[in-house]
């Protein structure tokens, strides 16, 4: 039997690095074998594991757009052993790229729907790929509200990219900080206080959202609460993965494994599992 | 179940050892080593554990030896087939890093020994048969696996001697063995009920030149299946993936927890126990590492690490994962529990938890 080898990762180089706060960056890579790379192609809110020489692998969600495949880029956070080692990368530096793996965000669903897109905690990577992929794709949808929501109003980031999302037509941008400071000019409080001001059509809507575990309980029952049902609603989750085949056993919520069966799941999938604490 | 039945008189099992060793790279039975089973590499029939018995209990694991002729009258040992084909450690891949930063990942050739293994019990066979489901069905199938999986050749011994922690029966995987082996033996008091259930075991069957069963040959092996079926423990009768995910607050949990000390033994001897996790191994310089998989249990505090913190920080939330795993989430992912009722982890746990006792408490209709 010869199969191929999901655990070998592909050799890639930076192309580009971009520091986006002081502990959030984005890695811009390319694959160096141009048949590798011409093949390469993934879905919006699908991941790939980076792999630091010598250091080890770590689950990173692809923001570019799918239509550029050549050039995939990764915004981390510099959290853990192998993220603090990537965020030392420079241009020209080479690491390992495996993926993409996943389920990703339901574009196809999304089509023609309003859209809510909410995040709270900052540069949540696969809800920027969901906004970036539908604002370049503005005629295919219908409202799009976009919610962000920060700890500190000191942490929001990223001011022109909200204005430049904004700037689209009918797309609304609400932000909100759970700690102001006296020039902060939008909502103080809960992503969830910003919710009357949506512009949307609970029956014909697509909800999507990445963040604490604790604000997407919160969104989704609100959403609930305005008829949206569960099957529209999609998370993306995170957990421990080291293999992102399906096979280690350390990324299961419940009896879904979130690299293969998510990470993008729709709310009627884990909404029990989502009660319990310390799955 | 209805191959024909040849009879295998005991001084024909060399010839049977005999052609296994000459068929494939290396033939495995099992073996009394530091008074437990194990399987070892074994060229002659005077290796077989004749006349040993198993003694296990919540907590306990001890051999006797009588004088008896009989070769399999014992359950199992610590492992089976597992760590045949999931090694506990294995290398995947390496890289080299040249001056220029350059990277180049090269696969490790899983070794691909063809392995011939005797006495496996229906319970290895059906827990075989779910790490080949993890393993190799899905949309990634593993290549080391795969590789080991390919060569192996599985004469397997209906139980006739289960032990006090034995439950086979009732989850319903033995004590008869099921699908997945290429030989099944039943052992009668003078040789073996032997019947082919693959190709190259009944091509190998043939070979060996046996005569039919006599009817009350079968008769006998029939008997000590059904003598055998009768144990001591069972699983609760309910729908435990129900009850489990639907009790994650009750306070069993906290109970157990109280006795588990988390060392993962029931996870290194479950036999379907699939977690791992990986491991770098750079020589200094950093001109190239090794990537590792080894085992790793969901007692293990890593385990469900996640941006600094433990997902699972208590005792109870990781044995609640174990339990609520192997008994419900299986069932979501592979269409049955991942429990083939062998026992193992219950005698294997230093204090004894038992997992009928504590599947018993969770099911009870009052909390
Ligand atoms: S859970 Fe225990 S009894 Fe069941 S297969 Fe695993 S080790 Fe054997
Ligand atoms: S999560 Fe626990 S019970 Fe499930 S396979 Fe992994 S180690 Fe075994
Ligand atoms: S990351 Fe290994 S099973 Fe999901």
């Amino acid at each position: 039997m010869t199969m191929a080898n999901p655990y070998l990762p592909l050799s890639a180089r930076v192309l580009e690095r971009i520091q986006e706060s002081p502990t959030l960056f984005t890695l811009r890579l390319e694959l160096t074998d141009p048949k590798a790379q011409a093949a390469y192609a993934f879905a919006p809110g699908q991941f790939n594991m980076l792999y630091l020489h010598g250091v080890g692998e770590v689950a990173i969600s692809i923001v570019s757009d799918p239509t550029e495949g050549q050039v995939i880029d990764h915004t981390i956070r510099a959290v853990g052993r192998v993220t603090h080692g990537l965020a030392k990368l420079r241009a020209g530096d080479h690491l390992g790229l495996r993926g993409p793996f996943g389920r990703g965000w339901p574009m196809g669903q999304a089509q023609g729907r309003d859209l809510v897109i909410v995040t709270g905690g900052l540069g949540c990577a696969p809800v920027v790929s969901a906004i970036e992929y539908v604002l370049r794709r503005r005629d295919d949808h219908g409202r799009v509200n976009i919610v962000q929501g920060v700890k500190h109003a000191d942490d929001f980031i990223w001011r022109d990219r909200y204005d430049r999302w904004a700037a689209h037509p009918r797309t609304k941008v609400l932000i909100a900080a759970d700690v102001g400071t006296p020039l902060w000019p939008w909502h103080v409080g809960l992503v969830t206080e910003l919710f009357d001001q949506l512009a949307f059509d609970p029956k014909h809507a697509t909800i999507m959202m990445c963040g604490p575990e604790g604000m997407m309980r919160a969104v989704a029952r609100d959403m609930l609460a305005m008829d949206v049902p569960d099957r529209d609603i999609w998370l993306s989750m995170e957990r421990n993965m080291h293999c992102a085949t399906g096979h280690c056993g350390h990324c299961q919520l419940g009896p879904r494994f979130v690299c293969k069966d998510g990470p993008v799941f729709s709310y009627d999938e884990i909404a029990e599992l989502l009660q319990v604490k310390g799955l | 179940m209805d191959e024909p039945n040849q009879f295998l008189p005991r001084a024909g099992l060399q010839t049977l050892i005999d052609r296994l060793n000459h068929a494939f790279d290396r033939c495995l039975g099992p073996v009394v080593l530091d008074g437990i089973v194990q399987m070892r590499p074994l060229s002659r029939v005077e290796q077989l554990p004749a006349g040993h018995h198993d003694h296990q209990a919540p907590g306990s694991y001890r051999m006797t030896r009588d004088d008896g002729t009989r070769q399999f009258d014992w359950a199992n040992g610590p492992q089976a087939l597992k760590p045949l084909l999931f090694t506990p450690e294995e290398p995947l891949w390496r890289v080299d890093r040249d001056d220029t930063g350059r990277l180049a990942f090269t696969p490790h050739n899983p070794m691909r020994q063809r392995t011939a293994v005797i006495g496996a019990r229906a319970c290895d066979l059906a827990a075989l048969r779910l790490q080949d489901q993890h393993f190799l069905h899905g949309e990634h199938p593993d290549p080391y696996y795969g590789a080991r999986r390919d060569g192996l050749f599985l004469v397997a011994v209906d139980c006739s001697h289960p032990t006090d922690t034995c439950f086979c029966a009732s989850s319903g995987d033995g004590p008869g063995c099921g699908d997945g082996a290429d030989i099944v033996l039943t052992e009668l008091d003078d040789g073996f009920l032997l019947r082919g259930t693959s190709d190259p075991g009944r091509a190998m069957a043939a070979s060996l030149g046996l005569a039919a069963a006599t009817t009350a040959q079968r008769q006998a092996g029939r008997e000590r299946i059904v003598a055998a079926a009768a144990q001591q423990r069972a699983l609760p009768d309910a729908d435990l993936s129900a009850v489990l995910f639907a009790r994650q607050d009750h306070p069993q949990w906290a109970r157990i927890a109280d006795r588990c000390l988390a060392c993962g033994n029931c996870t290194a001897v479950c036999p379907t126990c699939f977690c791992h996790r990986s491991q770098e191994d750079p020589v200094l310089g950093g001109s190239h590492s090794e990537h590792l998989r080894l085992w790793d249990s969901c007692f293990s505090p890593g385990h469900a690490y996640l941006h600094g913190a433990h997902l699972r920080e208590s005792i109870r939330d990781r044995y609640r994962q174990w339990l609520t795993h192997k008994f419900g989430g299986w069932v979501t992912q592979y269409g049955r529990s991942g429990c083939t009722g062998c026992g193992r982890c219950i005698s294997w746990c230093p204090v004894g938890i038992d997992v009928t006792a504590e599947l018993a408490a969770l099911t009870e209709a009052t909390k």
